[in-house]
């Protein structure tokens, strides 16, 4: 594994982008779920899920625990069949198909090899279930070997191989049947920190190259945020929200979503002008008005909302700042270096914590430190309104 | 010298439990003297006398017979057991199956011998099979026995295996028998290897069950052993004993010096 490498998939996904955004120019569905169910005795794991997947894309289902992200995931390579609902797969009723007869193949959590197989072997067991030529068999096992870069490792066995490794391999082996639509289960999750950033792109890179569609679990939203198009938030077996990243950090739309996709402040707040272009919204116990610059959509008779602020798009000053709205003086509570960033706990007039990240930009500069009294401001944009 | 400490003790002790009386059995076998317990001369004699007492040989290949062909019957019906009692979703039938499956390791043989004796007796009046008791009944009553053993060690492995390696092999296309014979039972070989051994050794020990069910032709080597002790031991059985102690070392020396090896290589793989 040189350099070369290395090189070679950025110029590769360049040319990928491009073609993928041609692509979405006309989307075309490949994967159609309509209203499945699925309980386990009285247990509703999965509770009416209908949703599309276009061709070329990679989706997300992202979700803690116990949101019935994995059997879904599981329902679609066919180890559970719905009690309710149907799925089509490129137009083909795909509901109560057998898993061995799906045009599906799945990348597993543990990765799943074959122990007692080489790497070669592993990747060839799914051509020869299809009968497929030994000639032919040799050919393709030898491009997937390329296609992950593990050419050098044909003849290991799997116990033989890293992390990192096994992931690869178990990659190849998923793709080497040129699959409709390939399921990855939680696939970073064996990995440690370093690897998994590494990882996560040249997973994408692999998968955009070959553009296989692909739905992927997992319950690490920067995993989902870094390698999806489209994610879905599932909750207690239900989808609580789709769409893009950007969409579901910066549009979430309850307040469950905005807490569990990054951090955030939210204030419990009450409307006191509601206009078609702003809203202007009053915190208990804070002497300035929030201004936000857009409309709430609903009109609801209810004028408690939630106001949701992200804590990088808050600004620290020392100064009082020389504005109406949308400020807030606080004393620093508590700070958190990370290094390329800190986080800091302010204490605000109405006893609430709040999070507020800085930059560190410079290398040696004096920030506020413990117990200072600073200023916080933020744009007219910054804020989500959210209702209860 | 280093000090002896408390373990290192132990293990000495531990040593000398299990090895002196093999090893005190193996000397005596080169005993001249005519009586067991005293000894004579070093002599080879009963090594020679082992080998023309026809009686004895024909026992022998009797009992290795059996236990071959018992091993490899209760390996086949374990690992299905086995199967079923883990990847079979809970029945009635499962249930009952899992938890009978293991009352032959409880049961006293005494009562497992009868039982079985009881059951070749009501068959041959009833329905005239099996003819007589011997070879054939001695190989059932072991299969079934051997069975449970072999179902308990196969089902350990079973339950211990990742089952999303065979979900692998579904997901690639191979049928659930396909699945079963490429991935599940090469992961499992190392158990049924063990359950077959264990399977030969129980059959080759067994003394109880086979005097229940044995009819006049068939004598399996314990039983001649067993019945030759009542007239005194004959030193030609300390002669035998020594032979199948040292095949057994042997045999279990090679598998060391394989598996040694197997291992070396792969690290070299490994390396390179």
């Amino acid at each position: 594994m040189g350099p070369e490498w290395k090189m070679n998939p950025l110029n590769n996904s360049q040319i990928d982008i491009e073609e993928e955004i041609t692509q979405e120019a006309a989307p075309k569905m490949l994967l159609e779920i309509k209203g499945v169910c699925k309980k386990f005795g009285d247990v509703k794991a999965v509770d009416d899920v209908s949703l599309t997947i276009n061709k070329g894309e990679i989706f997300s289902l992202l979700g803690g625990s116990g949101s019935g992200k994995s059997t879904l995931l599981r329902i679609l390579a066919g180890f559970e069949i719905p009690t309710e609902g149907e799925i089509f797969l490129d137009g083909v009723d795909i509901t109560n198909m057998e898993p061995y007869k799906r045009p599906i193949n799945m990348m597993f959590q543990s990765y799943a090899l074959f122990p007692h197989m080489t790497v070669e072997q592993n990747i060839e067991f799914g051509l020869k279930q299809d009968k497929m030529a030994k000639v032919e068999r040799t050919k393709i096992v030898a491009e997937m070997l390329k296609l992950v870069h593990m050419e050098a490792f044909a003849k290991r066995k799997p116990d033989q191989l890293s992390g990192g490794q096994r992931q690869r391999v178990a990659l190849a082996r998923s793709l080497a049947k040129k699959p409709k639509l390939l399921l990855l289960d939680e696939p970073m999750g064996a990995l440690d920190k370093q690897l998994r950033t590494q990882m996560q792109l040249e997973v994408v890179e692999i998968i955009e190259r070959v553009g296989v569609t692909c739905v992927m679990v997992t319950h690490d939203q920067e995993e989902a945020m870094t390698m999806s198009n489209r994610i879905a938030i599932m909750k207690n077996g239900n989808i609580v929200q789709t769409g893009s990243p950007t969409d579901i950090y910066e549009s979430p739309k309850t307040r469950d979503i905005a807490q569990f996709i990054g951090s955030v402040n939210l204030f419990e707040s009450e409307i006191i002008a509601d206009e078609v272009d702003h809203v202007i919204v009053k915190v208990e116990n804070i002497s300035q008005q929030f201004y936000i610059g857009q409309g709430v959509t609903t009109s609801a008779e209810d004028k408690r909302v939630w106001l949701a602020i992200r804590p990088e798009k808050m600004v620290i000053r020392r100064e009082k700042p020389d504005l109406k709205y949308n400020w807030i003086e606080g004393i620093v509570d508590d700070i958190a270096y990370l290094g390329g960033l800190s986080i800091y706990y302010i204490k605000i007039e109405n006893e609430q914590i709040i999070q507020c990240t800085l930059s560190n930009r410079r290398r040696r500069y004096e920030p506020p430190t413990w117990g200072d009294n600073i200023f916080i401001t933020w744009e007219a944009t910054a804020g989500v309104v959210l209702r209860l | 010298m280093k000090k002896l400490s408390f373990s290192n003790a132990m293990l000495w002790f531990g040593m000398v439990f299990l090895y002196v009386p093999m090893l005190i059995m193996i000397i005596y076998s080169f005993n001249g003297s005519k009586l067991v317990t005293v000894w004579g001369v070093f002599s080879v004699k009963w090594y020679g006398e082992l080998f023309d007492d026809q009686q004895l040989l024909d026992s022998v290949f009797i009992s290795l017979k059996i236990a071959f062909f018992s091993a490899f019957t209760a390996v086949f019906l374990g690992t299905l057991t086995a199967f079923v009692m883990t990847r079979f979703k809970a029945s009635f039938g499962k249930f009952t199956l899992s938890t009978m499956v293991t009352a032959p390791l409880v049961m006293p043989e005494v009562i497992t011998g009868l039982s079985l004796m009881l059951l070749f007796v009501a068959m041959s009046d009833m329905l005239g099979w099996p003819a007589e008791r011997g070879v054939l009944t001695i190989w059932i009553a072991h299969s079934t026995f051997c069975a449970a053993y072999v179902a308990v060690v196969v089902s350990t492995r079973l339950r211990e295996l990742d089952r999303s390696i065979e979900e692998a092999a579904l997901d690639l296309g191979a049928t659930p028998f396909k699945t079963f014979i490429f991935i599940t039972l090469p992961m499992i070989s190392p158990s049924l290897i063990a359950g077959w051994f264990l399977s030969f050794s129980l059959s080759l020990d067994d003394l109880v069950i086979a005097s229940f069910v044995s009819g006049p032709g068939a004598t399996t080597l314990p039983m001649t052993v067993f019945s030759s002790v009542r007239l005194g031991v004959s030193p030609k059985i300390n002669a035998l004993a020594a032979i199948m102690i040292m095949t057994v070392s042997l045999l279990a020396l090679l598998f060391w010096y394989l598996s040694r090896r197997k291992e070396k290589r792969e690290r070299m793989i490994q390396v390179s």
